[in-house]
């Protein structure tokens, strides 16, 4: 029997027959709908993905005409920095860096970020920042943002001032840990409206809230709030990129707008986001290694295009190792990487990426 | 789009599903997106209309390169004389009714 050689979620090769990728394509989608409540792809949308998945080319694209805006997260860390931020160690600075993406990868759009790339350590240095911002901007034609983390983990023991949850929760101190996290979730939300309302001074054209909600429901109310306040005070135009799919309740209470954070998936997120003023919405499917790349790809697709069809907003889906069907592992294959985009945009109908 | 080496990310996306930046009319397309809230369709229809292209054109980068050149908004190629950063962004600004926040700033500072 004629088999095809894919990949599992952890990158590694594997080879399936058509009659396996179409079951994990059906599965996958089934996933999906039953966790988000969703509708699962159609028929045509499931023959679709089994047909892109059974194709011998090495990269895909999407039809002509058919191409998305791309945004960018993490700035030029993959290109200066080091393993953790998947970086190649090449020695050029931010301002250069940004200059090859937009002139040599043809980005449509960029955004310059600190390498450590949380807004909690931006903070004190962010005339440097600003410099930086300056300077790129006298340099460059495409939309530029500022990106940074909200990163609410950072303002807990042993890092931060407060008390850290992870430590008061196993003790069974709720109440200790729920009033922890909203403290931090105060300084968090003052941090990232000083950060924007900074880079909205020298001319930047938007602020990326990137990896939202890592910590969970606490740290998506104090991006909410800052959305809110930021909207409302500059013209910046905003972005809210997600962490996970799903909002960690790790408070469990906190509400945005008459509802609750915890629990919430893609299509939900995206209508709290635009409530609080921002232009555009990065969905995350998160990958599981232990499936292939047909299940993942076609699982992050429904959530995809269930958000897709929620939002008045631009919606750009997270396509980044580990999230929308893309493996998870560090040189991700480009035959799957390819795959997952178009399926974003073909299925999902993204407007961008 | 998302954590990854240069070539796993920013290349292989660009290549299967990115506008072309300003090798094409990728930012003028982004543009109204981040600045107008616009989705995709509405985005290329009213940057098409503005330049007198069908939306398809947008992503031709035949077309695109010689209707920046003569636009004077930045091309993708090193050309002597063109319009770079700021100067072509002032252009772009004025081409899609935008105000550019960067080219805002150096208008104030010129009064």
């Amino acid at each position: 029997m004629t088999t095809i050689r894919t990949r599992m979620g952890d990158g590694h090769a594997v080879e399936m027959t058509a009659d396996e990728i179409r079951s994990d394509v059906v599965a996958g989608t089934e996933d999906a709908a039953d966790r988000g409540r969703i509708p699962a792809l159609t028929e045509q949308e499931c023959d679709w993905l089994v047909e892109l998945f059974c194709r011998s080319d090495r990269v895909v694209g999407v039809d002509q005409g058919h191409e998305v805006v791309l945004t960018d997260d993490g700035s030029v860390n993959a290109l200066y920095g080091a393993q953790s931020s998947s970086g190649v160690g090449v020695p050029v600075s931010r301002e250069m860096g940004i200059r090859v993406y937009e002139r040599a990868f043809c980005m449509d759009s960029m955004e310059v970020g600190h390498p450590d790339y949380s807004f909690k350590p931006v903070r004190p240095i962010v005339a440097l920042e600003q410099q930086a911002m300056e300077s790129t901007l006298l340099s460059t034609i495409v939309p530029m943002y500022y990106g940074a983390m909200p990163n609410l983990a950072l303002y807990a023991r042993p890092d931060g001032p407060f008390p850290n949850p992870a430590d008061l929760l196993p003790m069974g101190k709720i109440d200790e840990a729920r009033a922890a996290q909203e403290e931090a979730g105060e300084y968090c939300f003052r941090d990232m409206v000083y950060v924007a309302k900074k880079m909205w001074e020298v001319g930047a054209d938007g602020i990326n809230f990137d990896t939202t909600a890592s910590a969970g429901d606490v740290e998506f109310l104090a991006t909410l709030r800052a959305v809110e306040q930021v909207a409302g005070s500059t013209g910046l135009t905003i972005e809210v990129g997600m962490a996970a799919e799903f909002v960690l309740g790790m408070h469990g209470k906190v509400a945005y707008q008459g509802t609750r954070l915890a629990g919430l998936y893609p299509h939900e997120q995206v209508k709290l986001v635009e409530a609080a003023g921002a232009h555009v919405f990065g969905p995350v499917v998160n990958t599981n290694t232990r499936r292939s790349t047909a299940w993942n790809v076609s699982r992050a697709a429904t959530f995809v295009k269930a958000c897709s069809e929620a939002a008045t907003i631009p919606v750009h889906a997270n396509v980044g190792i580990g999230v929308g069907g893309v493996p998870m592992c560090e040189t991700p294959p480009v035959s799957m990487v390819t795959r997952a985009g178009v399926a974003m945009v073909e299925i999902g109908k993204a407007d961008g990426l | 789009m998302g954590s990854g080496d240069p070539f796993g990310m920013p290349v292989s996306h660009s290549l299967a599903s990115g506008m072309g930046g300003i090798r094409t009319a990728g930012d003028l397309v982004a543009r109204m997106q981040l600045h107008r809230k616009m989705r995709l369709p509405e985005a290329k229809a009213f940057v098409a209309a503005k330049l007198g292209l069908s939306p398809v054109e947008l992503s031709d980068e035949v077309v695109m390169r010689e209707l920046r050149e003569e636009l004077d908004i930045g091309v993708i190629t090193s050309v002597p004389g063109a319009s770079k950063a700021l100067a072509a962004k002032a252009r772009i600004g004025r081409l899609l009714d935008l105000k550019i926040n960067s080219v805002e700033i150096l208008k104030e500072k010129m009064k």
